[in-house]
């Protein structure tokens, strides 16, 4: 069973675009969005849910006033001022810590679980979907995208399929890092642009410090092709295998708005092509992992 | 006046209107660039750089010769950093978010601390315009406490344009905090409008009066405005999808150098923006 996460470092490089297609040309396989903060793949995929749950995460302090003799102590001791001076905890700020339920002299404070999130198990066109939202504003997020992970893989070890494709989340730091943990491979999308070439640096940093075999495709190469070549040079020279590239086609767009991926939209558009060929190359590459 | 420039989703232009709005402003103006994952705003306004910071967070150190193995660090510990095994007491520095409970509750007091590399800070200028960013150290998990350090340059005497990193979870908490107004670009598309539904929910946790920029305006569908009119939304700005623009944009170029008709556009918003704020 292979896993082939797909990151970008930069946000907006079309990435879920990208896992969509894949999800239309891939025959067997589980799909993961791992994008908990923002998620997006299920307005392409139309997942129908077969099971709902409660993602509990982390703590939060909650000061009983009754009990408070406003001692101070809490004040004193939480490194991030989540306790007002009239001794409420600001739950934005609190990080659940139980430094200050640990040490109150009264045992006033409460430290009650955190339901912080939804993952779901979804049936869809393409297959099983795992998804998940996290709260507005709430932490944990690696936490949960490493139970999204963990239950694609249970759901492919079940059904005996061999392939799970990830849509992970942009940037480099805690989501990313737990949606790459154990990964079979990565494939990094990026953008022919100053931003992205920056961004696709760090990001292909952090895959290779994971040791994950990494591929790169250059999505809307066209709008700047000496910078994609410079960025595949990049790539090149740090290990990376350049899977493809795909022009910039306004035919993502107008799929995505009626909720097709691009190869059920316009099979004929010079952007599913590219994403066929890069599907070719890609499977081939899963395989001889 | 601290404007925060936010979205949902990645991609829709922050550090565009970000950058391009700070350069419209005459003086009085600083950029924080809070995207500390990957922080891209230095590559437009191309700041001579004047101070570089290296930001470290507390990690517990045991002295194991005091230590007694008698596990209260270890139960405190709410984020597995700090384990005892057998006979031994291992860190986990990369897990510890800095609470400072292992220390406190140490009847040995065999816990000092040491530091985590969390990443750089930089700060410069180009012409008037100050300007810091953070750059999260690669490998490192946490980015809300680099954030809030970037933020302690907020000079309450200047305007403050935050550029805010994508999604809408802790770190764009960090970024949007405490800020009189969010400014959140979208694109009209169906992934534009869900994500900006879920930073409208952010924005209103926090309280802070909100308006958007629609990039990419003549693209997708009409959805995002109706929403826009139903929550009533001011729409500040619309930026319609040129191929030259995006050129310009792949090769680090700013909107209003190359369309100097944009500055006054960027500032007009401005000028809106304190407008509302005043009444």
């Amino acid at each position: 069973m292979k896993e082939l996460v797909v990151i970008s470092g930069k946000g907006g490089t079309g990435k879920t675009s990208l896992v969509a297609a894949l999800a239309s040309l891939a025959e067997n396989k589980v799909v993961c969005d791992t994008d908990v903060d923002a998620a997006d793949l299920h307005l392409i995929m139309d997942p129908e849910t077969r099971k709902e749950s409660d993602f509990q995460s982390g703590h939060k302090a909650i000061i009983d006033r009754n009990r408070c003799t406003e001692c101070g102590l809490c004040r004193d001791l939480c490194r991030w001022d989540a306790i007002s001076t009239d001794f409420v905890v600001d739950d934005l700020e609190c990080e659940g810590c139980g430094v200050c339920y640990y040490f109150c002299p009264e045992q006033a404070i409460s430290f009650p679980l955190n339901t912080c999130g939804k993952w779901f198990i979804s049936d869809s066109r393409f297959g099983p979907i795992v998804h998940a939202r996290l709260g507005i504003a709430e932490e944990n997020s690696g936490k949960l995208v490493t139970l999204v992970r963990q239950e694609g893989k249970k759901i492919a070890e079940e059904k005996g399929i061999d392939l799970i494709i990830t849509d992970g989340p942009p940037g480099i730091g805690c989501p990313v890092i737990a949606a790459l943990g154990g990964a079979s491979a990565v494939l990094v999308v990026v953008e022919p642009t100053v931003s992205g070439k920056h961004d696709m640096e760090r990001v292909v940093e952090l895959s290779n410090f994971f040791k994950i075999p990494t591929m790169m495709c250059v999505n809307k190469f066209d709008l700047n092709p000496d910078t994609a070549e410079a960025m595949e040079e990049f790539g090149r020279e740090r290990g990376v295998t350049i899977i493809g590239r795909i022009p910039f086609d306004q035919t993502f767009t107008r799929a995505m708005v009626q909720g097709k991926t691009i190869v059920e939209y316009d099979s004929t558009s010079r952007a599913c092509d590219a994403v066929t060929e890069l599907w070719k190359k890609l499977s081939v590459a899963l395989y001889e992992l | 006046m601290i404007i925060s420039i936010a979205s949902g989703k990645g991609g829709t232009g922050k550090t565009t209107v970000a950058t391009n709005l700070a350069v419209s402003i005459e003086s009085g103006v600083q950029l924080l660039d809070c995207d500390v994952e990957e922080p891209n705003s230095h590559l437009f306004i191309k700041p001579s750089i004047e101070g570089t910071r290296i930001i470290t967070t507390p990690v517990p150190e045991v002295n194991k010769q005091k230590c007694t193995l008698c596990g209260k660090c270890a139960d405190i510990c709410q984020f597995k950093a700090i384990v005892v095994i057998a006979d031994t007491v291992l860190t986990f520095p990369e897990m510890c978010h800095s609470c400072g409970g292992c220390m406190e509750v140490c009847p040995e007091q065999a816990i000092t601390e040491t530091k985590r590399e969390l990443g750089v800070i930089e700060n410069g200028h180009r012409n008037a315009l100050e300007f810091v960013h953070g750059r999260l150290r690669i490998g490192e998990a946490m980015s809300p406490p680099l954030i809030k350090k970037v933020r302690e340059y907020t000079r309450a005497d200047m305007l403050t344009i935050i550029d805010a990193p994508p999604g809408t979870s802790c770190p764009v908490i960090a970024s949007m905090k405490n800020a009189d107004f969010i400014l959140l670009v979208t694109e009209p598309t169906p992934f534009g409008l869900n994500d900006l539904k879920l930073a409208v929910g952010a924005v209103r946790i926090l309280g802070i009066p909100c308006g958007m920029v629609i990039n990419r305006s003549d693209t997708g569908n009409d959805q995002v405005r109706q929403y826009a009119e139903k929550e009533k939304l001011p729409i500040l700005m619309e930026i319609p999808f040129e191929r030259r623009i995006a050129e310009a944009y792949s090769r680090g170029e700013m909107i209003v150098e190359l369309y100097p008709e944009w500055k006054e556009k960027f500032r007009d918003m401005y000028n809106r923006i304190e407008e509302s704020l005043q009444i």
